[in-house]
């Protein structure tokens, strides 16, 4: 039963692998009717599969749906920390803390929505357009006063930004009730709280997530990122236990009631489906193999290989570290709304530190700097952690999570000594290999994938 | 040779780029102090006794993590690797106390060895005793997680070392959950000895059973008289072990540059067990001090401290002996008066915040030295 089980495993493991190849290979093609019919079909393979049944089962249970819609969310953070760690060097351990915040933030927009408060989705949606446009405007204003340092720089952003939410807040307070006949109450659904409507505030509420994150992230990486490596990494697993904490204490210390503190946020309409999740998983991927293939990209790359280098290039460095932290966070954001919206219940306990070394444990596992690993390694993991967990739970009853947390460790050690630069290295799979930019260029200036070093 | 003046004239003017605004930045950091200050006296002066109570927590605490401190700040100091495992190690420590006192009573001994021996005596050798089985049991284990885990990684790029260290942490905390090891309950701690409370209230005065400290009054007990003890004798001791020491002198040159320790002589992979080795017997020590004062242990006791005290270990500077104590006194203070005057659940994110704030004002914390720049 459990061999079967354990086989059963390894053939789906290996079968997400194969599919991750194809979709990489899809949308690397040159053609354009090729791609859009690939992603179609890669789409629909996963959709049938679960609907398709095997004898009495569908091929992939709900179970392994879960899995799926997990591994997406953990390959959009893992993604994002290997723009922040692999490719610009920045030894960050606080991705756990925005994806914390992108999970909150979008599901308090839907709870209230379909609990009939429409200020969840005003507050936010104002704060962060309102929040983007003063952090434009300083940064504009900046342009024009130079050399500010960078703490009164933070002062005022921070200002500005407490200015943007309390305006958001009266903004949003004062157009709640035009929308309350729209939305009904609790238990008397109005017209916009099912249906089209709905997923259209779960895609906003998720989008807003990623942005918040974004915007949070660079209101605390202004500042932080001036630190060096370690130091960076150490302020930002604080960043994650605080903001921990803030969770623990959203209902005593935070206003915010529904989110219930402690003791977990329940009643998170459920939104996310294979096709929002692959949705959301093929967006990331994209934007981020635009982001590492633009010169943006290559400043990015150039600032882990040698700050000063790259600043005498005519790097911005600062700006370019901040730019990679953005937009990591921004991912993470992403990955929480659509974390929240499958899993249907926040708990602090899932933002726990601990558990914040996961991603950087997905991109070590995968090689540091490779998206294809970073994506294969984000759901061999899920399935291998879960799996485990199965296999021991026949053996072992309920001591089962604590022996997997024994054996996976084991492993861990052993791939560090076997293959310290992870499963696939630096290896990259179709879309995300470097040869789509270097069919425009003359050969002689072509140049080689720059071999991803770790940063010291 | 050239003339010292021509040296002089053709040394490299330095660019001071203009600051404007720089006092907005200030202003916020003043601002930021000012109130903090004014909270802490506003505090003292409405309860003064409440307030050296609190402070007197916060010294134990502070105490506690300055043992643990030590272990992660030599250890960064010399590989550059944050040992995630040391939290563990510390909680090894106490796990192992507790089962010599609870099921082989070691802490007895000298009464059955010397039948007549006074009971103050026999407290004493046997609860010193127990301390010194827990460092050893620690530094045989941690020496051990550094030839099985970390040595192989050494030429390794860093991040490797590092989820390795995240990996053997994982593997402690929860191969101790397992039933035939530690279980994964909390367990009530039975103490070497009694713990002895004092009152301060015009004289000090003992308590005893049925008696209750009069209101206003400081009370405060041996178990922090041995803590603050050790603490600073360790400090001591590591003071004198790094400056005066062949051990201490190839401890600095390996930290400084290991390929020129190296070629002086020097066993490097030697060097580092020791520092492991001396980090795990002062983590033990740690663990069996604080079990003692709080009295309760469990499989992830280590994750608290060992945070707070890595925390306290970067505030202070890390590689930096006595930055790791002054950090960690900070972070007991800031832990004690966070959960005096603010609120209990707050303490981790007033901890970090203070880290924060500090990395910024001082990228390397308080007494560490400027980051040499890339060459």
């Amino acid at each position: 039963m459990e061999i079967g089980f354990l086989v059963g495993s390894v053939v789906k493991i290996v079968a997400i692998l194969a599919w991750i190849y194809g979709l990489l290979w899809v949308l690397g093609h040159t053609s354009k009717i090729v791609k859009i019919v690939g992603i179609i079909l890669a789409f629909a393979v996963i959709q049938a599969a679960f609907t398709v049944n095997i004898g009495a089962t569908p091929i992939l249970s709900d179970f392994d749906k879960g899995l799926l819609l997990q591994g997406c969310a953990m390959t959009m953070v893992a993604l994002g920390l290997n723009l922040i760690y692999g490719f610009n060097g920045q030894f960050s351990l606080g991705q756990w803390g925005f994806y914390g915040i992108g999970a909150y933030t979008s599901a308090d927009i839907t709870f209230r929505w379909i609990t009939g408060d429409a200020r969840g989705l005003l507050v936010v949606g104002f704060g962060v357009i309102l929040g983007g446009l003063a952090i434009f405007g300083i940064g504009r204003l900046l342009r024009v006063v130079r050399g500010v340092p960078v703490l009164s720089a933070f002062t005022l952003y921070l200002i500005s930004g407490v200015l943007a939410a309390a305006i958001a807040v009266w903004l949003g307070n004062l157009l709640n009730p035009a929308f309350t006949p729209l939305l009904g109450a609790l238990g008397h659904p109005g017209p916009m709280t099912n249906g089209l409507p709905l997923q259209v505030v779960f895609f906003i509420s998720v989008i807003l997530a990623g942005a918040f994150a974004a915007e949070i992230s660079f209101l605390f990486g202004l500042p932080v990122l001036t630190l060096g490596s370690d130091y960076f990494g150490i302020a930002t697993l604080g960043f994650t236990i605080v903001i921990n904490t803030l969770m623990n204490n959203s209902d005593t210390i935070l206003p915010f009631p529904e989110m219930k503190g402690g003791r977990g946020m329940i009643g998170i309409p459920k939104l996310t489906t294979w096709a929002w999740a692959f949705f959301f998983l093929v967006l990331v991927i994209i934007i981020m193999r635009n982001v590492i293939r633009s010169s943006t990209g290559r400043a990015i790359l150039s600032v882990r290989e040698d700050e000063i280098a790259a600043k005498v290039m005519g790097i911005d460095v600062a700006g370019t570290k901040l730019q990679a932290f953005v937009i990591g966070c921004f991912f993470a954001g992403i990955a929480g709304g659509v974390y929240a919206h499958y899993i249907g219940f926040l708990s602090p306990g899932a933002f726990d530190f601990l558990v914040g070394f996961n991603p950087l444990i997905i991109i070590v596992f995968g090689g540091v700097g490779s998206m294809t690993g970073t994506i294969a390694a984000a759901f061999g993991w899920t399935f291998f952690l879960e799996g485990l967990l199965r296999v021991f739970l026949g053996q072992f009853g309920t001591e089962a999570p604590a022996w997997r947390y024994v054996v996976y460790p084991i492993a861990l050690l052993l791939l560090m000594l076997i293959r310290p630069q992870g499963l696939l290295g630096t290896v990259e799979w179709g879309f995300l290999r470097a040869k789509a930019i270097a069919l425009r260029v003359k050969p002689e200036q072509a140049s080689p994938t720059p071999a991803p070093s770790t940063p010291e | 040779m050239q003339p010292a003046n021509v040296v002089q004239s053709s040394a490299p003017i330095p660019y001071k780029p203009k600051k404007r605004l720089a006092w907005v930045g200030q202003v916020f950091l003043a601002a930021m102090a000012l109130f903090i200050v004014y909270t802490i006296i506003l505090n003292a002066v409405k309860s003064p006794s409440l307030f050296i109570q609190i402070i007197l927590s916060g010294l134990q605490l502070g105490f506690v993590y300055a043992l643990i401190a030590l272990g992660y700040t030599m250890v960064y100091g010399i590989v550059k690797l944050i040992n995630f495992a040391h939290g563990d190690v510390f909680m090894v420590g106490s796990f192992i106390s507790f089962y010599l006192v609870s099921r082989f009573n070691l802490h007895q001994w000298p009464a059955w060895v010397f039948p007549g021996m006074p009971d103050g005596l026999v407290v004493l050798i046997g609860s010193l005793t127990v301390i010194l089985v827990a460092m050893i049991f620690c530094v045989l284990l941690a020496v051990t997680i550094e030839r099985v885990a970390y040595k192989p990684l050494r030429d390794a790029p860093r991040i490797a070392a590092l989820i390795t260290a995240i990996g053997v942490s994982f593997f402690l905390e929860y191969f101790g959950a397992l039933g035939f090891v530690f279980s994964s309950r909390y367990i009530p701690y039975q103490r070497p000895f009694d713990i002895v409370a004092w009152y301060i209230n015009d004289g000090i005065h003992l308590i005893t059973k049925g008696v209750t400290p009069p209101p206003n009054s400081i009370t405060f007990s041996n178990i922090l008289i041995i803590i603050f003890v050790a603490s600073v004798l360790v400090q001591l001791f590591l003071q004198i072990l790094v400056r005066r020491t062949k051990i201490g002198v190839a401890m600095r040159a390996t930290s400084f540059d290991k390929q020129a320790a190296r070629l002086m002589g020097i066993n490097v992979d030697q060097v580092i067990s020791f520092t492991f080795a001396i980090g795990a017997a002062f983590a033990g020590l740690g663990g069996v001090l604080y079990a003692i004062a709080y009295s309760q242990i469990w499989t992830l006791l280590g994750v608290q401290p060992g945070l707070k005290a890595f925390v306290a270990a970067v505030l202070g500077g890390i590689g930096s002996i006595p930055g790791a104590f002054i950090g960690a006194l900070i972070m007991g203070q800031a832990e004690a008066l966070t959960m005096g005057f603010i609120s209990t659940p707050m303490r981790d994110a007033v901890a970090f915040t203070i880290l924060i704030v500090v990395l910024l004002i001082r990228p390397t914390g308080i007494l560490g030295e400027p980051e040499k720049e890339k060459a």
